[in-house]
Order: C-alpha cells, then structure tokens, then sequence
C-alpha cells in the first residue's frame, strides 16, 4: 500500500512534465498506401468499410444492443471497461464531436474533454490510419441511428482507476504516428502492413501485454493472452505464422474462419472467430490479399518446440490419455489422429495443439465450439464440450497423449492447467 | 455460475456418455453430425431427461427453438454456453439446426412421483388447464396447446421437461431474466401469478404422463388471450 502511494506520488510529479510533453501531440497526417481495389467514391460508403474493417461495432455494442451504442463489457486483469456510446446522440454520444475531435480519439487516444483515455480502446493501433480515412469513418459514424444511452463508468481496481496513471504509461508506450509507407517494399505489402497494424489492430491481440496492459514490442516471438484465450504470435510459423501458406490459404482462412485443404487444416475460434465473424469475412480479397503478402513477410522469430521424449514417467500418463481418446475423440478426430474432412480437423501435426501456450487446447476440450458461421463456411462443424464428463486429470491425459502422438512432440498439459480455466469466462 | 457448472457435471457425470456408441454414427456431412456439440447436454436426439436442469429440445416447434437460438445470441436469455455456441452463426444455420431437433419424434421419459401434496397439485392443474379468471391468467393449455405438447410454429410443449428447469424459466421471466420477442406475453402472465403459484402449476406438469409424441399442434383452438410477440401474424415466419 504504502509503496503503491509513493509510486503515484513520483506519477504526480511526472505529470507536469509530462502534460507538456504530451500536448503538442504528432499532428502529422500522412497519406494511406493506396487501397488494394478501387474504393466507393461516396465517402460515408468508403467509412462504412473502414469501420468494419476496424471492427469497433464488435466493441460498442451491446450483445442485442443498439450498434455503436456502447456498454459491451470488457473483462481485462486491470477490471472490467464498459465501451462508450459513439452514435451520433448530442448527450450520451459523440454528436457534438467534430471531425477533430474524432481524430484525435483515434490517433492520440484522448476524448474531446482531453481526458486521456485507456488503450483497451486500441488507439495504440488506430494512430496508424491516416488523417482521411478517419474523416470518412466519421463521416459515416455521422450516420448511423443515434441512440441515448449514457456511457456507464468502467469497473477498475486501485489504482488502475485512477486515469492519471495513463500520463506516465503513455510516455513509456505510446508514440501517436499514422503510417508511413516502405519504399523498399511494394504497394501491395504497404497497404498489408497498413492494414494489419492499424485498422486490423491484428498486434492488439497477437503480442503480449506486459504487466501494465502495453503491447510489449513490435517483434515479441509471445503471443498475448485475451480474454483467457492465447492469441498466438504472427511471428512463428509453430504458432500463428503463415510465413509458409499460399496467400490463397491465408485469405480463405481470413475470410471464411477455416482453411480446408488437408494438408493445411486450420480453424478459427473465440476471439479470433468473432474477428473473422463480425469484420474480415466483409473484407475485399485484394486488401485481404494485401495484408496475406505482410504477414508472409513478418520475421520469423522461430518459437521454441516442445521436444518431448516419451519418458517412462509418462507412459502412465499417455496410456490412459489412449483410451479415452478411443472413447470419446477418435469417432471425429480419427485413430491415428489424421481427421476426417470435413466433419473434424486433424490433430497429428496440427500446431493448435502442440503450441508451447496449452491455454487453448484445454479451452477447446472444456467447452468445446464452432468456428463462425460466415458466408464462405456457413455451416461449421463444432467440437462437444467436455467439462461435465472429464475432469481436470482426464482432459489432462488425453491432451498430454495428443500432444505426444502420430509425430506431435509437446510436453504434458497437468490437471492444475485444467483446473485454472474451467472457471474461464466464455466469449 | 460457478456452482451451477458444478452442478450440472454432478447431473451429467451421473448420465454421462449419453451421446455416444449406442446409435449409428451420422453420415459424416449431415446436420446430424454438426450438431454433436449439443448431445452430451440436450442428450441423443435432444430428448434429455427428466431429471436434471437441460430441457427437453425433440419434438419442440422449430420456430421455437430458433426464436430461442436467436434470443441466447442476443442475449435475452442467459446461458453462457449456449450464448458461447450460437453467437457467431448466422440465422440459416441456427433455423436448420432448429429444425433438426423440431423435427425428432422420440419417447419420453416417464413422469416424475409428485413432490408436493394434493392440495398443491389441484392448484396446479386448474391453472394449467382452466386458469385462473379472478387473476386474469388464462389457461396454459389455451397457449401451449390442449395436450400441452405445443403448437407450431412458437410455442414450446410443457412436458417431458424436468420441475427444475420449468421452475427456473418461470422465475427468469419474473426477475426479467428472460425475455421473448414483445409484446412478452409469458413475462405479462407470470407477473399475474402469485409467486407460489409457479411451484403449483410446474409441479403438476411434471407428474403428467406423455401418451405418445404426436408432436405439437398445427393451430390453436382460439385465438391466444394475450398478444405474444413470438408467435407470427398469419403468413409471416417466425
Ligand atoms: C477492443 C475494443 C474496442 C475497439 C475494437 C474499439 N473501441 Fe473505441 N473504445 C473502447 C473502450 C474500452 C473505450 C473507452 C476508453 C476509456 O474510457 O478510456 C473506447 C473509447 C472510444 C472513444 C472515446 C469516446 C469518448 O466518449 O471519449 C471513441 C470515439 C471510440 N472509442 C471510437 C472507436 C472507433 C471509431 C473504433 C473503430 C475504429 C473503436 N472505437 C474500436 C474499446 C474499443
Ligand atoms: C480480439 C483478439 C484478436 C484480434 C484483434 C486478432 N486475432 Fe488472430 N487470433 C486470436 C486468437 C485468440 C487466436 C487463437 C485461436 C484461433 O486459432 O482461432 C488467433 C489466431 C490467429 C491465427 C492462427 C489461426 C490458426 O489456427 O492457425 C491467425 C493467422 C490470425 N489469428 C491472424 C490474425 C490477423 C491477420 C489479425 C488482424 C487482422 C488478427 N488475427 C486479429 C485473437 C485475435
Ligand atoms: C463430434 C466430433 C468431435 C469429437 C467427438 C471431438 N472433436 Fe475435437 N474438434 C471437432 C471439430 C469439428 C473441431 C474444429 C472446431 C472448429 O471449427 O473450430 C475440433 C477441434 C479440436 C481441437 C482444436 C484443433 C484446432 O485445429 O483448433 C482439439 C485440440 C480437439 N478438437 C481435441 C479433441 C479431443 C481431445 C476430443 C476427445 C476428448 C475431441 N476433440 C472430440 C470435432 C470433434
Ligand atoms: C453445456 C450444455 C449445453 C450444450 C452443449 C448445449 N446446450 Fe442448449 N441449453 C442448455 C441449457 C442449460 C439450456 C437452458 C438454459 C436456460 O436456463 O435458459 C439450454 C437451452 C436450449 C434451448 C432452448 C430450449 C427451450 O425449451 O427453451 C435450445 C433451443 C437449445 N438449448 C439448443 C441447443 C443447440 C442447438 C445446441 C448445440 C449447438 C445446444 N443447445 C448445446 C445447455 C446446453
Ligand atoms: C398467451 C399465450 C400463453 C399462455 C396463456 C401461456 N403461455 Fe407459456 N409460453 C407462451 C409462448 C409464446 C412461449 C414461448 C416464448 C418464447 O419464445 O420464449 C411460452 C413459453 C413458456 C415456457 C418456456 C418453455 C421452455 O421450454 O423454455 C414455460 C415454462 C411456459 N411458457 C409456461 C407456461 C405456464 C405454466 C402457463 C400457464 C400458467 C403458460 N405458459 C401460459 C405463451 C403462453
């Protein structure tokens, strides 16, 4: 406590500092690499695909609420954050925001009032978009059903409610800075990369967050944990990496939520299904394929593998994860773990389980889910739960044998890994 | 929550295993395989059991069951799992699973010994079958059809669904827990009850036998006493 006191003390001192460090903000508004296809004319259609782009529905509305109008709650390990209204209502919304104001919501993350706000709103990414697409997001956010509905204050531990703290956390974090373009690379990655670190917010979600909520580095290998999932990184092929698929893979994976050749069996859920639901599945192939081109060419900061060698004290382990593997998978995911197109995916070879972070693995055992059911994969196939039939030690020993099988080397998952998540929220 | 979960393994590990080896498999690229993830707690073919909180989903009216798929997804109902699995589909898929399960004729178990005694029980069935004019509270055979078994295309049949689950439903809908389409005629009528009369009327239907599953009705006998939002204006879907 006493330590807690000293630390804002030092943060009050910082803030006179800091205010002039901070206000004048980077002002620049560079141009956006041209987009991939020939966008609408009409500028409120050209926001209206930039916002879905930028998936803030998804954020500012309510399950079944009004769309933008706000009190989506966000469990995060500082508290829970409750999304602002951002209709066009003059009282509880943004109406009285003028374009200005807006932009600089989006590009140095604070309100109209100059209240700094907190990155869960991941302007960390938006001050990547240039000046004239954010006019023509508000442009259309100018016309969507304004809606009154007061903004209801966010629930966060001491002293993470206090939003002084964001003074001295910006200075450590955040540089405001729209994009600018690599001459040494082609207009088609340009407009990737312009893509999926701004509007796309992919590093909001696919890097980890040090103990103060920041994205720890542009080229962290780890992946972040989300909304008790592991978002894994775009940086290792043994993860998330595309570095080796066919930009056709990665856009069909992008766009319907799976990819389906057998070879390549990938699937999306959770967080990342509701990305590919609710915004890349409205994404235009070019751009899709654009940003497919950056992702290819991230680095490859090649993950640690597991290399399990089958010690004696597992083959108890392993054994009994055998036979309840026969019992309860094997009808879907095959005897030798090969699949079987298209009802279930494989599990020899697949990375979704011998990734180093066993956190969705054993999600996926708990509870089970469908990838979403978007227009390019509208009728997905779906994993039973099985909280209610296995317990901690069983989910335990089928995915230790998984993970150790027909090729797969990882280590073994433990009952105490089980048990943290069957309390997880589910999302 | 927590202990709810809790709960429902207790139930489940009891009737555990319920989904697998004793039927054939379904063809791999059926509706019958994509809906695997419902088995193990709506039971094989959505038929459950008596015991235990998971209702009854066979043999329902498929407009039922969709309205309900979609009130989970946005979120007036409440039931993490269920929100978990029909947030990210689309109405077409949630309208064919739905009418996989409407579509399942399959026995029912039998009833449950009552619990309560006679007195309870004669206050049950009247508001069941007569309802209660003093209260304005029609019959619920007036709405869920005179055998109780539901009518197409909304509204769900009250038997072969455990006390437990009636019970919860009823209260939701007191403590605005659970909304249907408006106007919300159930959340109009509970509101009319007095509070031990959910216990009469949800102890007596679970005593019913079920003679055979004919399935619900194609049309009332009259016109429903209250507007209720889910049930279609002739000629229009659900
Ligand atoms: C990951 C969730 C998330 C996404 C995606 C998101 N927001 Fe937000 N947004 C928030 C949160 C949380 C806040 C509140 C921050 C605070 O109170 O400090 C917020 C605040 C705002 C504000 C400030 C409102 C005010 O009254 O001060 C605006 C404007 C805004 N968002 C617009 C957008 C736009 C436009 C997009 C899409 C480009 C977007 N948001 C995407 C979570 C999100
Ligand atoms: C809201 C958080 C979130 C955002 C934003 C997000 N992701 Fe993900 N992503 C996840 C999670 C969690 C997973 C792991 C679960 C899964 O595989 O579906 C994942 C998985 C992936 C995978 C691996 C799929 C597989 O199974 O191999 C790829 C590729 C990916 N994301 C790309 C992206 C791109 C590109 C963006 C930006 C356009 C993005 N993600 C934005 C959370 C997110
Ligand atoms: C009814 C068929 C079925 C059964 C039984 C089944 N699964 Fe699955 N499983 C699936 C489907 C379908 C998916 C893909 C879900 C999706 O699209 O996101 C999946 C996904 C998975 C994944 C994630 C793979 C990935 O690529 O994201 C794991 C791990 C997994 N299952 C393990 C198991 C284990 C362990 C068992 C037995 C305890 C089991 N499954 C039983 C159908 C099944
Ligand atoms: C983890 C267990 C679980 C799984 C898996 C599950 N359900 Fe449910 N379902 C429930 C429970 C519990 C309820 C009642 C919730 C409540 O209290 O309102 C319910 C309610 C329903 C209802 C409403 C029933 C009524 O009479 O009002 C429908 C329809 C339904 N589920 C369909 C499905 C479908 C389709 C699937 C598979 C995609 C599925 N469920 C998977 C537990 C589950
Ligand atoms: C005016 C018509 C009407 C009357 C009278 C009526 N109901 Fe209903 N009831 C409905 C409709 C419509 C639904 C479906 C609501 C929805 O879509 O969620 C329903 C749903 C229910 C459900 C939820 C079933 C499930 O599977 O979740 C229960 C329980 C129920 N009613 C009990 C009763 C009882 C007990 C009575 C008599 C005291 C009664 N109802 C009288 C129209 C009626």
């Amino acid at each position: 406590m006493r330590k807690l006191l000293a630390v804002l003390a030092v943060l009050v001192a910082l803030t006179l500092l800091a205010v002039w460090l901070l206000f004048p903000v980077d002002r620049q508004d560079g141009e956006a690499p041209r987009a991939a296809y020939t966008p609408p004319v009409d500028s409120v259609e050209r926001g209206r695909e930039l916002v879905t782009m930028a998936d803030c529905r998804a954020c500012h509305t309510a399950r079944g609420g009004a769309p933008f109008a706000g009190g989506y709650a966000i469990p995060t390990p500082f508290g829970t954050f409750f999304t602002p209204n951002i209709t066009p209502d003059a009282q509880t919304g943004i109406g009285r925001w003028s374009a200005t104001d807006f932009w600089h919501a989006l590009h140095n993350g604070y309100s109209k009032d100059g209240t700094l706000l907190y990155p869960t709103f991941p302007y960390t990414n938006y001050t990547r978009i240039s000046r004239r697409d954010a006019d023509d997001m508000y442009a259309y956010l100018r016309t969507v059903p304004p809606v009154s509905r007061p903004t209801r204050a966010h629930e966060l531990g001491f002293p993470y409610n206090h939003r002084l703290l964001l003074v001295a956390w910006r200075l450590l974090f955040f540089r405001p800075g729209v994009y600018e373009s690599d001459s040494t690379q082609s207009a088609d990655w340009n407009r990737g990369a312009y893509l999926a670190q701004g509007l796309g917010h992919c590093s909001a979600c696919h890097e980890a967050r040090n103990a103060l909520g920041a994205v720890k580095s542009k080229h962290n290998p780890a992946g972040g944990l989300v909304l008790n999932w592991y978002a894994p990184t775009l940086t290792s092929p043994r993860e998330a990496g595309v570095h080796d698929w066919s930009i056709p893979n990665i856009v069909m994976l992008l766009k319907t939520g799976r990819t389906g050749s057998t070879a390549l069996q990938a699937t999306t859920m959770g967080p990342m299904g509701e990305v590919v639901y609710n915004s890349l599945q409205y994404t235009r192939d070019e751009e899709l394929r654009a940003m497919a081109a950056y992702l290819k060419s991230l680095p490859d900061t090649g993950a640690r593998s597991g290399g399990l060698v089958r010690s004696s004290a597992h083959t108890g382990t392993l054994s009994k994860g055998e036979t309840i593997y026969a019992d309860d998978c094997a009808q879907c995911h095959g005897d030798n773990g090969e699949g079987r197109a298209p009802a279930a995916p494989p599990l020899a070879g697949n990375r979704a389980v011998t990734m180093s972070s066993t956190v969705n693995p054993v999600r996926i055992v708990l509870f089970g889910g469908y990838s979403p059911g978007t227009a390019g994969n509208p009728r997905p196939f779906g994993m039973p739960p099985y909280f209610q039939t296995l317990r901690d030690d069983q989910i335990a020993d089928v995915l230790s044998y998984i993970r150790a099988s027909w090729g797969n080397h990882a280590p073994p998952v433990s009952g105490d890994e089980v048990g943290r998540n069957r309390g997880s929220p589910l999302f | 929550m927590k202990t709810l979960l809790l709960r429902l393994s207790a139930v489940m590990i009891a009737f555990g295993g319920a989904h697998a080896a004793d039927t054939a498999p379904p063809p791999l690229d059926s509706i019958g395989q994509r809906v695997q993830p419902c088995l193990p707690c709506h039971g094989k073919e959505g038929r459950a059991t008596r015991e235990g909180y998971y209702p009854r989903i066979a043999g329902k009216p498929a407009g039922y069951l969709f309205n309900q798929l979609v009130n989970f997804r946005d979120g007036r109902r409440h039931f993490p799992m269920m929100t978990y699995l029909a947030d990210l589909q689309n109405d077409a898929y949630l309208r064919e699973m739905a009418g996989f399960f409407g579509a399942q004729r399959v026995p029912y178990p039998p009833p449950q010994p009552p619990q309560v005694g006679a007195a309870v029980l004669e206050r049950g069935r009247r508001l069941v079958m007569e309802g209660d004019a003093a209260l304005r509270v029609p019959s619920c055979r007036s709405c869920h059809g005179t055998r109780l078994l539901g009518v197409e295309p909304a509204v769900p049949g009250l038997l072969g669904v455990s006390q437990d689950y009636l019970t919860a439903q009823l209260s939701a809908w007191r403590i605005g827990a659970r909304a249907a389409h408006a106007p919300d005629c159930m959340a109009e009528l509970v509101q009319r009850l007095r509070p031990e009369d959910v216990n009469s009327a949800t102890a007596w239907l679970a005593t019913q036998a079920v003679p055979d599953d004919t399935g619900p009705e194609q049309g009332f006998e009259h016109p429903p006493a209250l507007r209720c939002g889910s049930i279609p204006q002739t000629g229009q879907q659900p």
